[in-house]
């Protein structure tokens, strides 16, 4: 005998509700015909039209998408070395330090991260030359920075609840360290390097506070686009951009999870079938 | 070829462990740690006619504590942090009253439609953080139908003389902390679920079959258990939100700003360098007491999933 938890199934269903009807609505008000934003008007795809055709939104969305490949593959390759390091490496010189490190950007209210980027970034220009000016590469630096720790957290955990058994069986049969790596525990962290990959690609795709600060004139991502639209208050067009990112990205999540749980699920399968060989 | 053949040696030997350590490790001091050690040096320098805006002089050269001192003695600094402090405290509480219930309700349902319920709950959470608080100035502008829709339940249940043409919502702290309880919910709702969900359900059996009510099976077994999920959900709800820029800035009210929006104003529009980063190193460490004991808890959490 099981009570049905009302409560919780009310609580749920109104959360949901406050989830999605605010985007629901930026959803309809897209294809609002009138010109004031939260008037309705009748029923117009204009706004996509007026989307398309302007050449702002299609040059910072190519920024944004070069700037987040960039700083999310190398923030992946940096963020899986601190990771494997953190989760291997008992004991070296500045762990300590180190750990710290990884772990106070994901912390760090934004300002202060964007505000010391900047600052750093201006007096490197003065007194080193490089980066000379604020733009495309300050943004990328800044954005590896924040998001190759995201990167490590998701590596490091999936390293300490690997199973060692198989390094160590590989090193007894004469692998050289960096063949472990290679041939062992690379391809059984993957999947986290992907996930982790992905995190840093949208971390980056997101972020307006840290680029607002660190980027300079004429670099414009599509975030910083839309913060000085809505600024200014809210305007159709952005409604319509908003749809289309609430689409793209939703069709990308809900293709991702079904793809790695029907993956988790012929995994679980495979292991239960060696079992069964086995016995 | 000497030498290739020693590279090759080292290499093997411990060469691509010092590269795993050092490469990210030099990256974080340069990127991160010398930035950060700038900001705190320029918290004690003194703001200057020159470009870049600062300068060190005056009796203490080194350890200009005027900035500290305005801090203290601006009402408007003081101000700023106690509406941070409190927007984001009671944005903390309102997630927990709401994340709490979802969280354990989603414990509750069946496998299949659980994960979707999850993918749905982590959906925002990956579209643009900016959309998200734009929806909610859709909503809240005056003549928007959610805010018509309340306008017109607030002037059905007060007495006449109360009724309002439109409910004033946007530039307000009540607008702040809505939007910071809608963008962060899923940074509650995800930790608190990881947590409840590895619990073991015999326990409340167990209480049920010896007599506990449903609420005090709640009370006495479920909550206790679930308290560092609730530290670490709170802890995540309550940082960024007292140290965000973007929420008070679209929807605040700029006369009570936020000391994000301090924090960028002195800097960009006084450019007043030393201050901004006098306000910054405060935040800071107004907020390293929750960062100690959202790691410490984290930290425990890593420890329990590793294979002893």
């Amino acid at each position: 005998m099981k009570r049905r938890p009302t409560f919780l199934i009310s609580v749920l269903c109104f959360g949901f509700a406050f989830f999605y009807v605010p985007i629901l609505s930026m959803i309809v008000y897209s294809f609002n015909n009138s010109r004031l934003a939260t008037v309705w008007g009748g029923f117009s795809t204009k706004w996509y039209a007026a989307l398309w055709h302007n050449p702002q939104v299609g040059e910072a969305l190519k920024l944004s998408l070069e700037i987040a490949i960039l700083s999310s593959t190398s923030a992946t390759i940096l963020g899986t070395m601190a990771g494997i390091a953190l989760a291997r490496f008992k004991q070296f010189r500045g762990r300590v330090l180190f750990s710290g490190l990884v772990t106070a950007p994901l912390i760090m209210p934004e300002v202060i991260t964007g505000i010391s980027s900047l600052i750093f970034f201006i007096l490197m220009a003065e007194f080193v030359g490089w980066p000379a000016s604020r733009g495309f590469t300050t943004v990328t630096l800044a954005h590896i920075t924040f998001s190759m720790v995201f990167v490590t957290t998701v590596v490091q955990s999936r390293m300490l609840s690997a199973d060692r058994a198989i390094e160590e069986a590989a090193m007894d049969l004469g692998s050289r360290p960096w063949q472990v790596m290679k041939d062992v525990t690379l391809p059984v962290i993957s999947p986290a390097i992907l996930s982790g990959w992905l995190l840093a690609f949208t971390i980056s795709m997101d972020d307006v506070v840290i680029t607002n600060f660190t980027t300079g004139p004429g670099t414009t991502t599509l975030p910083i686009l839309i913060w000085s639209k809505v600024k200014l208050g809210v305007t159709p067009d952005v409604n319509a951009l908003a749809t289309l990112t609430v689409l793209v990205v939703g069709v990308i999540v809900f293709a991702v999870g079904f793809v790695m749980n029907r993956s988790e699920k012929r995994r679980e399968l495979e292991r239960r079938l060696a079992y069964q060989a086995n016995e | 070829m000497a030498s290739a053949t020693r590279l090759y040696h080292w290499f093997n030997r411990r060469g691509w462990s010092d590269i795993v350590i050092v490469a990210p490790y030099v990256w974080l001091l340069v990127f991160f740690l010398v930035p950060f050690v700038i900001v705190l040096a320029m918290s004690f320098a003194t703001r200057t006619p020159t470009a870049p805006p600062f300068g060190y002089g005056g009796d203490n050269p080194l350890l200009n504590t005027a900035g500290y001192a305005r801090l203290i003695g601006d009402a408007l600094y003081f101000r700023a942090f106690i509406t941070s402090l409190l927007n984001a405290a009671v944005a903390m509480v309102l997630c927990l009253a709401i994340g709490y219930p979802m969280a354990l309700g989603l414990t509750k349902i069946e496998p299949g439609w659980r994960n979707i319920l999850l993918m749905l709950v982590i959906l925002p959470f990956w579209t643009s953080f900016l959309l998200r608080v734009y929806a909610w100035m859709g909503l809240m502008g005056s003549n928007s139908w959610f805010n018509t829709l309340l306008t017109e339940g607030w002037n059905w249940a007060v007495p006449q003389d109360w009724a309002v043409h439109s409910i004033p919502m946007m530039h307000t702290n009540f607008a702040v902390v809505l939007v910071m309880v809608y963008t962060y919910l899923p940074f509650m709702i995800l930790p608190l679920y990881a947590n409840l969900e590895r619990l073991d359900p015999t326990l409340d059996e167990a209480a049920m079959d010896l007599g506990t009510r449903p609420f005090g099976v709640f009370w006495d077994i479920t909550l206790p258990q679930s308290i560092p999920g609730i530290i670490a959900g709170g802890m995540l709800v309550f940082i960024p939100a007292a140290g965000d820029l973007v929420i008070p800035t679209l929807v605040g009210d700029a006369s009570s700003p936020m000391i994000g929006r301090v924090i960028s104003d002195e800097f960009a529009s006084a450019r007043d360098w030393p201050m901004a980063s006098s306000v910054a190193v405060a935040l800071l460490f107004l907020m390293v007491g929750p960062m100690m004991i959202y790691s410490h808890y984290q930290a425990r959490a890593e420890h329990r999933e590793a294979p002893k």
